[in-house]
This record gives C-alpha cells, sequence and structure tokens, in this order.
C-alpha cells in the first residue's frame, strides 16, 4: 500500500548522516521543504526582530533613561521595522502560501520549483545581508553600522551627506535582493493556480486561502516592483551621484515618499490578505460549517486589492498636500472598511450557530477578529485627514499598525501555526501550552498596544529617545514595557511547544481535524509527491464530499 | 478510509489550463511594467526640473532609424516562431538570427547616442536632474534589451546545433513574448524621452 511506502521512505530518510539530510534541504526544490524553511527563517528573525522591540521598550521604560544610546536606538526601530516587515511576516507568509496552495489544489509542486528554490535564497541572502550591516557597514570612513534612517527611510536622510558609510545602502541593496524574491515567489503562486489546479477545482471551487494567496500574490507584483525601482534610484543616487532625491540639484525628498508608499500601502495588505486566507480556513473548520459567503469574501478581497493602490497618500497627510489630494485620499482610504467590514461580518455568520470548538488555532483567531475590529476602527479615525495633522507620527500611530500587524496578521499566523502544525510535522502540538501561550501573548499584547494609544494621544512622537519626567507619559510607558516581556514569554512557550511537540507529540493521522480541503486526504507530513493519484473535486470541500456521500457540496453549490 | 480521494470517476471532466509558461511571463511583464512605471513617473516629473544644462532639447535627436530596428525586430521574432509552429527550422533559424542582428543594431544605437552625449554634450547622469533621469529610463530599456538578446543568442546558438525542434515553439514564444514587451516599453520611453520631454 501506498501509506507503507510512504513510512519506509521515511524511516529510510531519517537514518540518514546529517551532512546529507542538510545538503538534501539546501539543494531542494520541493515546495514542502522550501516552505518549511521561509518558516524557520521567518521565525529566526521574529526572535531578533522581538529582541530590538524589546531593547526599544526598556529604553522608554522610565524618563531619561540610558539603556542604549541615542545612535543605538535609531539603529534599533530601523531594524526592528525592517526585519519585522520583509524578514519575518512575509517570508512566514510565503512559507504558508509555498506549502500549502499547492497541496489545496492538489497539485505535486509549484509551477517553477527552481525559481522557488532560487526565491526562498534571495530572501535568506538579503535578510543575512541586512545583518551583516553591523558588521560590515563601517566603510572606509568609519562611519555608521547598522541602518538607521528609519524603515521608510525618507530622503534626504538617505543621502550621502547625510548617511555616511555603507549602513543605507545594505538597507537599499538587501531589500531591493529580497525584493527580486518577493516578486519571484509572486510569479510562481499565481503561475501555480492558474495552471496546477486538479481537475474538477474551477477558480470558484478554490479554498478561500487558494483564492487570497492569488490576490496578494497580484499585490506583491503591483507593490514591491514600486519599491525595488526606488531603491534602485536610492542607489543610482548614492553610487553614481545621481540627483533622484537631491534637493539641492533640484530634486525631490517627497517624490520618494510617494514612491515608497506606493509599495508601502499595498503591502499593509499583502501582509493581511493571507492573514485573513488563514482565518478563512480555520474558522469554518473549528465552527463546524461551510464558509459563510464564499463568493463575496472572495470579491470583497479582491475590492480590497484594487482600492488598495489607491490610498498610499493618507501616510503623507502631514507632509502637506492641496486640499483635493487630501480629500481624495481621505475618501479612498475610508471606502477601504467597507469590504473590511464584509469580510468580518462573513466570519461572524460562519460562526454564528456553529458547534465551536474552542482549540488554540481558533483562539487566535476569535483574538484576530477583535483585535482586527479594533485597528479597523482606529484606522478610520486615521484616515481622516485633520485627525491626523494632530496624531500623524505619534504613538497612538505606532499603535494602530501594531494592533493590525500583531494583534491581526501575528494571531493569525500563530493559529496557522498550531491548525497546520500536525500537517507539516506529523505530530500533535501540546494544547495546554497552546493555551498558555495564546493568554500569555493575549494578555501581553493588549498591556503593551491598548495603553501605547494613550501616551499618543497625549503627544508622544514616535521614534523619541527619550522623553521628560511630568507629561503624564511615564506609566503609561511602563505599562507598555511590562506587556513587552508577557509577550516574550508566549513567544517562548510557542517555540518550547513546537521543538517539543515535534520531537515528543503524539502522532496524528492524515486528517486529525476533521477538515475539508484536499492537504488533509493526504499522509502527514506528505510525501515528496503530494498525491499518489491526483485528485478529483467537484465541491469547494472535497472532503466532506467524500465523508458524506449521502449528502454531498455540489448537489448545493 | 484511504489516504487517496479518488472522489470522482463518474464525471468526465474536460480540463485545459493555460500554459505556466505564458502565465508566468505575464506576471513578469506586469512586475516590469510596475517597475517602468515608476522610472517614467519620475522623468516626466522631472521634465524641465533641472537647474543647469544641457537641456533635452538641445542634445537630443530621435533615433527614427534604431527605432525602426527594433520595432521589425519584433515582426521578425513573429514570424521566426511561426515558422518553427510549422516546422521549418531553417526559416526559424534566417528570422531567429535577423532578430538578434536588429537588437544589436538597437543597442549599438543607444551605444553611440550615450557616447556622443557623454563626450561631445558632456552630459552624465551626474551632471542635472535631467541626466539622472534620462540614463535611468533609457538604461533600464537598454538592460532589458541586453537581457533579451542574451536569452536570443542563447537560443539560436541551440538552434544553429540542431537542439530547436517544431515541439519547442510553445517555449521559444514565451522568449518571444518578453521581447514583444521590451519593444513595447520603447514606445512609451520613445514617447516620453523623445516626444514630450523635448
Amino acid at each position: 500500500m501506498a501509506t507503507d511506502a510512504i513510512t519506509t521512505l521515511r524511516a529510510e530518510t531519517a537514518s540518514l548522516p546529517f551532512v546529507v539530510r542538510l545538503h538534501e534541504w539546501v539543494t531542494t526544490v520541493d515546495h514542502k521543504r522550501l516552505g518549511i524553511m521561509y518558516i524557520v527563517y521567518a521565525l529566526v528573525f521574529l526572535m531578533i526582530g522581538g529582541v530590538e522591540a524589546a531593547i526599544m521598550r526598556i529604553q522608554l521604560i522610565r524618563p531619561h533613561n540610558n539603556f542604549v544610546s541615542p545612535e543605538v536606538f535609531n539603529q534599533m526601530f530601523t531594524m526592528h521595522g525592517t526585519t519585522m516587515i520583509f524578514f519575518v511576516i512575509m517570508p512566514m507568509l510565503f512559507g504558508f502560501a509555498n506549502y500549502l496552495v499547492p497541496l489545496m489544489i492538489g497539485a505535486r509542486d509549484m509551477a517553477f520549483p527552481r525559481l522557488n528554490a532560487f526565491s526562498f535564497w534571495l530572501t535568506a541572502f538579503g535578510g543575512i545581508l541586512l545583518y551583516f550591516s553591523f558588521l560590515g557597514a563601517n566603510g572606509l570612513y568609519g562611519n555608521g553600522t547598522a541602518p538607521d534612517v528609519g524603515w521608510f527611510a525618507y530622503a534626504p536622510l538617505t543621502s550621502r551627506t547625510f548617511s555616511l558609510g555603507h549602513s543605507t545602502d545594505f538597507w537599499t541593496l538587501s531589500l531591493l535582493i529580497s525584493g527580486f524574491g518577493s516578486i519571484g515567489t509572486a510569479v510562481n503562486i499565481i503561475a501555480t493556480i492558474f495552471c496546477m489546479r486538479c481537475p474538477g477545482m474551477t477558480l470558484a471551487k478554490m479554498p478561500l486561502l487558494a483564492w487570497l494567496n492569488l490576490v496578494m500574490a497580484v499585490l506583491v507584483i503591483l507593490a514591491i516592483s514600486p519599491l525595488s525601482a526606488a531603491q534602485i534610484m536610492l542607489a543610482v543616487d548614492r553610487y553614481l551621484g545621481g540627483h533622484f532625491f537631491d534637493t539641492q540639484a533640484g530634486g525631490s525628498a517627497v517624490i520618494w515618499m510617494h514612491f515608497f508608499w506606493i509599495f508601502g500601502h499595498p503591502e499593509v495588505y499583502v501582509l493581511v490578505i493571507p492573514a485573513f486566507a488563514f482565518v478563512s480556513e480555520i474558522v469554518p473548520v473549528f465552527s463546524r460549517k461551510a464558509i459563510f459567503g464564499y463568493p463575496v469574501m472572495v470579491a470583497a478581497t479582491v475590492c480590497i486589492a484594487f482600492i488598495s493602490m489607491s490610498v498610499w497618500a493618507h501616510h503623507m497627510f502631514t507632509v502637506g498636500m492641496n486640499a483635493n489630494a487630501n480629500t481624495f485620499f481621505v475618501l479612498s482610504t475610508m471606502a477601504i472598511a467597507v469590504p473590511t467590514g464584509i469580510k468580518i461580518f462573513n466570519w461572524l455568520a460562519t460562526m454564528w450557530g456553529g458547534k465551536i470548538h474552542f482549540k488554540t488555532p481558533m483562539l487566535f483567531c476569535i483574538g484576530f477578529l477583535f483585535q482586527f475590529l479594533i485597528a479597523g476602527l482606529t484606522g478610520i479615525m486615521l484616515s481622516a485627514a485633520p485627525f491626523t495633522w494632530h496624531l500623524g507620527n505619534s504613538y497612538f500611530v505606532v499603535a494602530h499598525f501594531h494592533y493590525v500587524i500583531v494583534g491581526a496578521i501575528l494571531f493569525a499566523t500563530f493559529g496557522a501555526f498550531y491548525y497546520w502544525f500536525p500537517k507539516m510535522s506529523g505530530k500533535m502540538y501540546n494544547e495546554t501550552l497552546g493555551k498558555l501561550h495564546f493568554w500569555l501573548f493575549l494578555i501581553g499584547f493588549h498591556l503593551t498596544f491598548d495603553f501605547m494609544h494613550v501616551p499618543g494621544l497625549l503627544g508622544m512622537p514616535r521614534r523619541i529617545y527619550t522623553y521628560e519626567p511630568g507629561r503624564g507619559w511615564d506609566t503609561l510607558n511602563l505599562i507598555v514595557t511590562i506587556g513587552v516581556f508577557f509577550q516574550a514569554a508566549g513567544i517562548l512557550v510557542f517555540v518550547a511547544n513546537l521543538l517539543w511537540s515535534y520531537f515528543h507529540g503524539e502522532t496524528v493521522g492524515s486528517d486529525p481535524w476533521d477538515a475539508w480541503t484536499l492537504e488533509w486526504s493526504t499522509s502527514s507530513p506528505p510525501p515528496a509527491y503530494n498525491f499518489a493519484i491526483i485528485p478529483e473535486v467537484r465541491s469547494r470541500r472535497p472532503l466532506w464530499d467524500l465523508k458524506h456521500p449521502e449528502d454531498p457540496d455540489w448537489k448545493y453549490e | 478510509m484511504s489516504t487517496q480521494p479518488a472522489l470522482i470517476s463518474d464525471a468526465n471532466i474536460t480540463w485545459d489550463l493555460p500554459q505556466r509558461g505564458r502565465v508566468g511571463m505575464y506576471c513578469l511583464i506586469s512586475a516590469e511594467s510596475a517597475i517602468f512605471t515608476i522610472f517614467v513617473v519620475a522623468y516626466l516629473f522631472y521634465v524641465g526640473k533641472s537647474l543647469t544644462g544641457p537641456m533635452p532639447r538641445d542634445v537630443l535627436h530621435a533615433p527614427i532609424f534604431f527605432t525602426i530596428c527594433l520595432l521589425s525586430s519584433s515582426l521578425t521574432i513573429h514570424l521566426a516562431v511561426r515558422s518553427l509552429k510549422r516546422a521549418k527550422v531553417g526559416g526559424f533559424a534566417l528570422l531567429w538570427f535577423l532578430t538578434l542582428a536588429l537588437g544589436a543594431t538597437f543597442l549599438a544605437g543607444t551605444a553611440r547616442e550615450w557616447h556622443r552625449l557623454i563626450y561631445d554634450e558632456g552630459l552624465t547622469i551626474q551632471t542635472n536632474l535631467f541626466g539622472t533621469t534620462y540614463y535611468s529610463l533609457v538604461g533600464l530599456h537598454a538592460f532589458h534589451v541586453t537581457i533579451g538578446l542574451l536569452g536570443i543568442t542563447t537560443v539560436l546558438l541551440f538552434a544553429l546545433l540542431g537542439y530547436v525542434r517544431q515541439e519547442h515553439a510553445e517555449r521559444v514564444d514565451v522568449l518571444a513574448l518578453y521581447w514583444h514587451f521590451v519593444d513595447a516599453v520603447w514606445v512609451v520611453v520613445f514617447t516620453v524621452v523623445y516626444v514630450i520631454g523635448r
């Protein structure tokens, strides 16, 4: 039987010497191994980025603190932002997309396996290059180490005059390289979804995860490319003496802002749409109901992607644009709340009347729902230009986007970790540790980011090195920093859970959740070829059809 | 339960999916278009904003002949792929070589223009905003022409060694798609640099 062959194969693989196995991983073109490599790589950078955040928070724990120097503080917020966006969340989501999309659409691999490996190694090299700046960016002038210009690197801070040495060059080149990796992955995801679906799986029968990752990949192509173009211009300015962002020669600092945010805002949706995808897969399975409003979910996602291309300048209300531009970007930004709201109601309606199982993945998804709602509400507040004139570049903004990135995206990603961990490892995670992780992280998250809104409202600017006592910020900053330790404890429990369960967890079968999509039809972990026989499907829930031949879905869709 | 789902055996599904090479190339072209868009926007934004000379109208002359070369190479590559689809390998190799020659002529034209601008007119990428945006945009395009020519040369070598046959027409067509894109971008660059920007 096929399963016996697979078990034998695994036993043989496990007994191979370490060097041989390492060589297999380094030279692999298997989408599952590359997916896991993306995820592990992202977890390593999550630790690094988290330590950088903790250093900033310890510096801000009380007024007039001197935990690190101002120069190091600047490097910390720059590296924290760049790392978390480009080398944690994006590779993490690409890893899940790589692993899950071919399995969910019944394919044996991505459309271009070698391009897939190439993209991964580009991204990996980009991250290593960024961190090599700590050692190598001194340059001939003995100036600067790590990049310290902020994660959006406004001109003229990035010009040769103000950024001596090579710190900004490391930033530019690492993002350019990893950007090419991202574009390669996006091309691959789109080609996979269009060209590799199993027989019967029309676009309207794809799992929502595949749909949402398709939209994400389109956004990557449309958003990362402008960033690459802007990075090329910056490199021309710095290396060849060009004048794109050189105001002394008639260049414009504002056009960098436009180019950066034309990338920057769609990027938010590049990050959040795969998080929506996880929630759209997990919520139905743990509510024991089919997803509510599948076509509307797809339409809302496409709609979000369209609108997200036209909202970038809401990051620039404080720069000073004319009234027409302000009005346009206020309205387009507010409009994006409509499709997003539709999605929230659809997830709620999926849960409504369902038999909800409060397992760890579902807990994280419920956390996601409420926190994403609050993040959206502060987003609507900030979309009003007059409001941003008061609170732009304050800790209110920092709290808002961390609510999106941590409260929504990271929570959904943790849910995805627990949900697909049995599939990827063949072992069940420890439910008690999972719940402990959830509660620690939930408490830490709310201590940090709920209270972070208030100093922002009281006028505390972002990226500030230290502050005067007696402005009403002291206690709040102390609470914010205390929350960080809860979050760190949660992360440690999470990593411990993953490692312990991988080695000692209970072995699970192919379908521990009684789920409905194709990845659960093959063994855990899946064999290299995924499916011995390419499946054929008739509905959005092929495994439901298989388990309930008397009442299959395709009769109703 | 069996590990493999044999979910439907009764339905006869006709299943026809697009060729992955074409879809991949369309995606790459979209990404490249976005990159070019940013450079074009920068060029148009900085038209007339240079603080010092030389100015575009003083030094730029529209390269009509080389433009005709590049655009007609789109026709030859199309005819080449059509020959291959009809199993005329000899005709394919000839037309393919013609494409290479036309593309190389265009690139030589760009090189000559740059030589003249740098040594006769004193315009470098450092001179002014016009120099920065001009060399970046035209250079980005020339870079894409170079990549295309490398691809075309590779296929030509394979063709001369007799490895290219009728069944490869679909794959060669993907490279032709990229070449058409490079030509189409030149229409935009030409309009922006030599018509609007002057």
